[in-house]
């Protein structure tokens, strides 16, 4: 995602392409446009100039808060210790003799 | 270079890299890493942009529909190439503005190979053919690099460049299987691109001053010898293919290394070229302003109508 700011060009909208129906919508970049209409058009133009394209996003990028990466570790460490939330960690007849 | 063990923010970063890992926008990174990284990908978007000139050229002489086709969406393929990796080039914290001033201003390079100009038809095949057949070879390299926007930049790119280079491919083709004066043509033209197109990868690493930083950051992968090397041995099968002859008096093909050997590279030519006095410096940069100057009414319509209309501005 883009850090820049507003430009003569409009400010930065990020882009987000779906595929087809049903995937999941992912970043394929930005471009600049001054209002949503036009941030639409030009992500056509750039980002989908040959077909596979089902749906498209586009979402200022000042209206995004992100996760800090320095922050990783204690931002996202309550999910590390807690295997009790993982299928392998619950006993099946089949796995009592590995116990 | 300053040594990493002084330097937290170098030391973590390389600890990353040697795990493969990818670094990304918000992380902590080395600021030479960011400035060498601004560089290359606001260059290589540049090049994007003014690569369109020599080939926008002939859109209006296409020998027939098919062609121009063909060579309309290329050439729109070059824009958004450009504006892909301006966008990736932002990632980094340097507004879209500063980076298009640095190339109107002509204090940004470009690559070479668009300062010189298309003579003839054939020059069009010889631009899809070698320039992006060389393109290709040195983006996916870089579609494997350290720095995430700039990869997943060069995937799509690179998804883009085989219709590129075979359109080009498709027309020295045609050319090649046509009368002589045809042939005569396309040899003529292949005479002209060989060599600068060799220049595209750069001089052998001794004489570059940036590569070391690049390779240790994973930035290149390759030495530009090694990239050459891929684009002759591809290439001269190609031309033998079609029965065309590399202009090199010296090519030979080693039976101990596998590979095709090529005479000198005129590497005084290329530093002429990057300063200013090739062929086209002047008119590709002169095109650009105009166009930009000329898109100014534009963007100021745009913002006009924007701010008339607030709820939807971001
Ligand atoms: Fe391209
Ligand atoms: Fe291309």
């Amino acid at each position: 995602m883009s850090g820049a700011a507003a430009s003569g060009e409009g400010p930065v909208w990020e882009v987000f392409v779906q595929e087809k129906a049903g995937d999941p919508h992912k970043h394929a970049g930005s471009v600049h446009a001054h209002d949503a209409e036009m941030a639409l058009q030009h992500a056509r133009d750039v980002y989908a100039r040959r077909g596979q394209v089902a749906s498209m996003w586009v979402v200022p990028h000042a209206a995004i808060s992100a996760s800090m990466p320095a922050d990783n570790a204690s931002f996202f460490d309550p999910a590390d210790d807690k295997i009790y939330r993982l299928p392998a960690h619950y006993l099946s007849p089949a796995s009592d003799r590995r116990r | 270079m300053t040594d990493p063990a002084a330097d937290p923010v170098l030391q973590a970063f390389e600890a990353r890299l040697a795990k493969g890992e990818k670094a990304e926008p918000k992380d902590r990174l080395p600021e030479r890493y960011r400035r060498q990284l601004v560089r290359m990908m606001s260059q290589h978007a540049h090049s994007e942009i003014v690569g369109m000139l020599p080939e926008a050229n002939w859109i209006t002489r296409a020998p027939s529909l098919r062609r121009k086709i063909g060579l309309l969406a290329k050439v729109q393929d070059e824009a958004g190439h450009g504006l892909y990796l301006y966008s990736a080039a932002e990632t980094l914290g340097v507004p879209r503005d500063e980076l298009i001033d640095q190339l109107l201003t002509g204090k940004a390079k470009y690559s070479n190979i668009f300062n010189y100009p298309t003579l003839t038809w054939a020059d069009i095949g010889m631009i899809g053919w070698l320039v992006d057949g060389a393109a290709i070879i040195n983006q996916s390299m870089l579609a494997k690099c350290s720095y995430g926007p700039y990869v997943r930049a060069m995937i799509r790119i690179c998804k883009e460049e085989s219709f590129h280079m075979r359109q080009g491919y498709e027309m020295v083709t045609a050319l090649a299987r046509g009368t002589p004066a045809q042939q005569a043509m396309a040899q003529e033209a292949l005479n002209r691109w060989w060599p600068p197109t060799l220049m595209m990868f750069g001089p052998p690493e001794e004489q570059s001053t940036n590569s070391e930083e690049l390779v240790r950051w994973k930035v290149k992968l390759k030495s530009n010898d090694e990239l050459r090397q891929t684009f002759v041995d591809q290439t001269v099968v190609q031309a033998q293919v079609l029965g065309l002859r590399i202009p090199d008096p010296d090519l030979r093909y080693d039976e101990d290394t596998k590979h095709w050997t090529i005479g000198p590279i005129d590497w005084q030519e290329f530093f002429a070229v990057i300063g200013g006095n090739g062929p086209c410096n002047r008119d590709r940069l002169r095109a650009r302003r105009e166009a930009h100057e000329d898109g100014a009414w534009v963007r100021a319509a745009a913002a006009a109508h924007a701010a008339k209309n607030p709820q939807v501005n971001a």
